[in-house]
């Protein structure tokens, strides 16, 4: 086991898939020449060349575009992205194009496509550069939506959805790409849809992704020491949201909290408790917390956007809560 | 050209024609459901267009998607089933007027949003230049997705990248009730093609041998690795946008005078004054296609609906 970081974990995943495979290739703004805006393609531009390490215009329609034409006629794109909230601009192309193309010509068309995106707040980008319009996605069938909180998975999944044959939006977390953690060494993969147990625990269960499963590490920690045992459940993906991992632990601790970094209404959390009051009404000893981002516009000010994003106190509070 | 191919283009066009009258009278039945735009008037434009092409040439198109689909080789009761949802359909009844495509026959669709279907032949483009194939993209598109911002981001990149692409701008004069004049600021639709230095020509669409002509030059050029051609094609439809469009827009006596440059007959009378054909023979071939679109009618009628079973396939490629 290497002990690296997200961004090297990510890079080598796309490296490793590239060296692979020829018909791997990526395109997006400022990829090629300039590495990355988040350095993760430094020096694949001079190794790989300009063809297959493409620089765009900015312009997010076409980078989607281009990313599914292409992998139609059989190459495998992996279209970066800057931050997941340009994303919008190529909505279309994303919900309307990429999540229904297969289903719409009955299987014809077939889309091994990746798209990442960088995603989250906490770095003072203000309000349009800041969003966690994670589950936005999610509630499109025929797209399936990863988001990796350690470098073992960012790796694992990446591979994974570069071989896949159904598009895949990747998304990455800003501030996760300095933590480091172990990653096997070799080539390996990990399974889009199946959530993990991250840590184990018997007192609740803590239902997570992300950046958020940092801080909910950090809460269990603390809880520890006060002898409360917290379960972290890790969903990986969001679509197709694989419950059993989250069922199993709830059935054994009758207890949960959700926390997710985006906005509490319609999101993450919603789904997930509603999931596991259908699947497992007769467990509960609780009602179940969510733990979301306050329902604002993400503000600048380095406290304010603190004050809106979950914090470890606020999973503290909300395990406290159920137990 | 040899007279069997000049009597494929006829046959060709006569065919559209009638699989778009028998379409318009199912979607009156009831038989036909959503939405059914008719590309009456239009035949010429993909019919000439895509007799130029190469079989490694890709075509891509909007939703007005019923000639194309059978000028690019799907058969008149793969479209129907298709129009009237069942299984037989060309996609399987699950993507409907708007969505015919063979993937086989290089065909790649029928898009419903307007103009986003532009950077998608701008990345099938690209997968002919990343894999060195000498197949060019041929995307069709209407005068009204020249506004959308979908147009600028595919044209720029398309010359950026240098990319095998033919963009064709079908223009009907109206994106469906607002006319060219109304809606772009420019109307001659080709001088925005010279804003990203796209080399451009226009044509008359109601002339297949002309489209025809035009087709193969801007063809010549894309695949000779010049980057993209633009083909401003000037047509008319002459039903409304889709079924139920009380045409409030346009005035009786402007359709009249299109239908009088009618694309159908236009090529009749050019074959037989030409001596290619006889009006005997073209009478012939149109009851051939008459016998061809009952018989495509009868069989699609037929033809089961989708199981239930369906609803869940192919939502993605793997479970």
């Amino acid at each position: 086991m290497a002990r690296i970081t997200m961004r090297e974990a990510i890079s080598q995943a796309l490296w490793e898939e590239m060296e692979r495979d020829p018909n791997v290739f990526i395109l997006g703004e400022e990829v090629g020449v300039w590495g990355g805006t988040y350095a993760v393609t430094k020096g694949f531009y001079d190794h790989f060349g300009a063809d297959r390490v493409r620089d765009t215009p900015i312009a997010e329609a076409a980078i989607i575009g281009a990313t599914i034409g292409s992998a139609l006629v059989g190459l495998r794109p992996v279209a970066e992205l800057m931050t997941i909230n340009f994303a919008f601009s190529a909505m279309d192309h994303i919900v309307n194009e990429a999540a229904k193309l297969h289903y719409m010509f009955a299987g014809q068309f077939v889309l091994p496509l990746v798209i990442r995106a960088v995603g989250g707040g906490g770095r003072q980008l203000g309000a349009t550069h800041s969003q966690t319009p994670d589950a936005i996605f999610a509630h499109f069938p025929g797209l399936k939506v990863v988001a990796p909180g350690t470098p073992e998975d960012a790796k694992g999944l990446l591979k994974t959805a570069i071989r896949s044959n159904d598009p895949v939006l990747f998304i990455e977390h800003a501030t996760l790409y300095q933590v480091r953690g172990e990653v096997p060494e070799g080539d390996y993969s990990v399974p889009i849809g199946t959530a993990k147990v991250q840590r184990p625990g018997r007192d609740v269960t803590i239902v997570t992704y992300s950046k958020m499963l940092e801080i909910s590490t950090k809460a269990a920690d603390l809880l520890a020491k006060d002898g409360i045992e917290a379960e972290i459940v890790d969903l990986r993906t969001l679509r197709p949201l694989d419950m059993d991992p989250v069922i199993e632990s709830f059935k054994k601790t009758n207890r949960a909290v959700i926390v997710e970094e985006g906005w509490r209404s319609f999101g993450v959390g919603s789904e997930v408790a509603s999931r596991i009051y259908e699947q497992a009404f007769d467990y509960v000893d609780a009602p179940i917390q969510r733990v979301a981002q306050k329902e604002v516009p993400l503000p600048y000010n380095r406290n304010l956007e603190q004050m809106a994003l979950p914090q470890v106190e606020d999973v503290i509070r909300a395990v406290k809560e159920v137990l | 050209m040899e007279k069997e191919a000049y009597l494929d283009l006829y046959y060709q066009m006569v065919l559209i024609r009638l699989v778009e009258d028998q379409a318009a009278q199912l979607y009156q039945q009831g038989k036909i459901g959503g939405f059914l735009h008719l590309y009456i008037g239009q035949e010429a434009v993909s019919t000439g267009l895509i007799s130029a092409r190469q079989p490694q040439d890709r075509v891509i198109t909007a939703y007005r998607d019923h000639g194309v689909a059978i000028n690019c080789g799907i058969s008149a009761v793969e479209v129907l089933a298709e129009l009237m949802g069942k299984a037989s359909g060309i996609s399987k009844g699950k993507g409907g007027s708007m969505h015919l495509a063979d993937v086989k026959k290089n065909f790649w669709g029928g898009h419903a949003i307007v103009g986003a279907h532009l950077p998608i032949a701008a990345g099938l483009a690209l997968g002919d230049l990343y894999q060195k194939n000498d197949g060019v993209t041929i995307c069709m598109f209407g005068d009204g997705a020249t506004n959308i911002g979908y147009f600028h981001e595919a044209l720029n990149l398309s010359q950026v990248w240098k990319l095998p692409v033919l963009w064709v701008c079908e223009n009907n004069q109206y994106g469906m009730g607002t006319s060219v004049e109304r809606a772009s600021a420019v109307s001659e639709i080709r001088k925005k093609a010279d804003g990203y230095g796209i080399p451009n020509d226009h044509v008359d669409g109601m002339d297949v041998l002309l489209v025809r002509k035009a087709a193969q030059a801007a063809i010549d050029h894309v695949r000779s690795g010049k980057g993209p051609y633009f083909l401003e094609v000037i047509t008319y439809r002459f039903r409304g946008h889709s079924m139920g469009d009380p045409e409030r827009y346009r005035r009786s006596e402007e359709v009249k005078k299109w239908q009088e440059n009618d694309p159908i007959g236009i090529y009749r009378r050019y074959l037989i004054d030409e001596g290619i054909a006889s009006d005997a023979e073209l009478d012939t071939l149109d009851a051939r296609v008459e016998q061809v679109v009952m018989e495509a009618v009868q069989s699609a009628t037929a033809s089961p609906e989708p199981g239930p079973e369906a609803l869940f396939e192919n939502v993605y490629f793997e479970g």
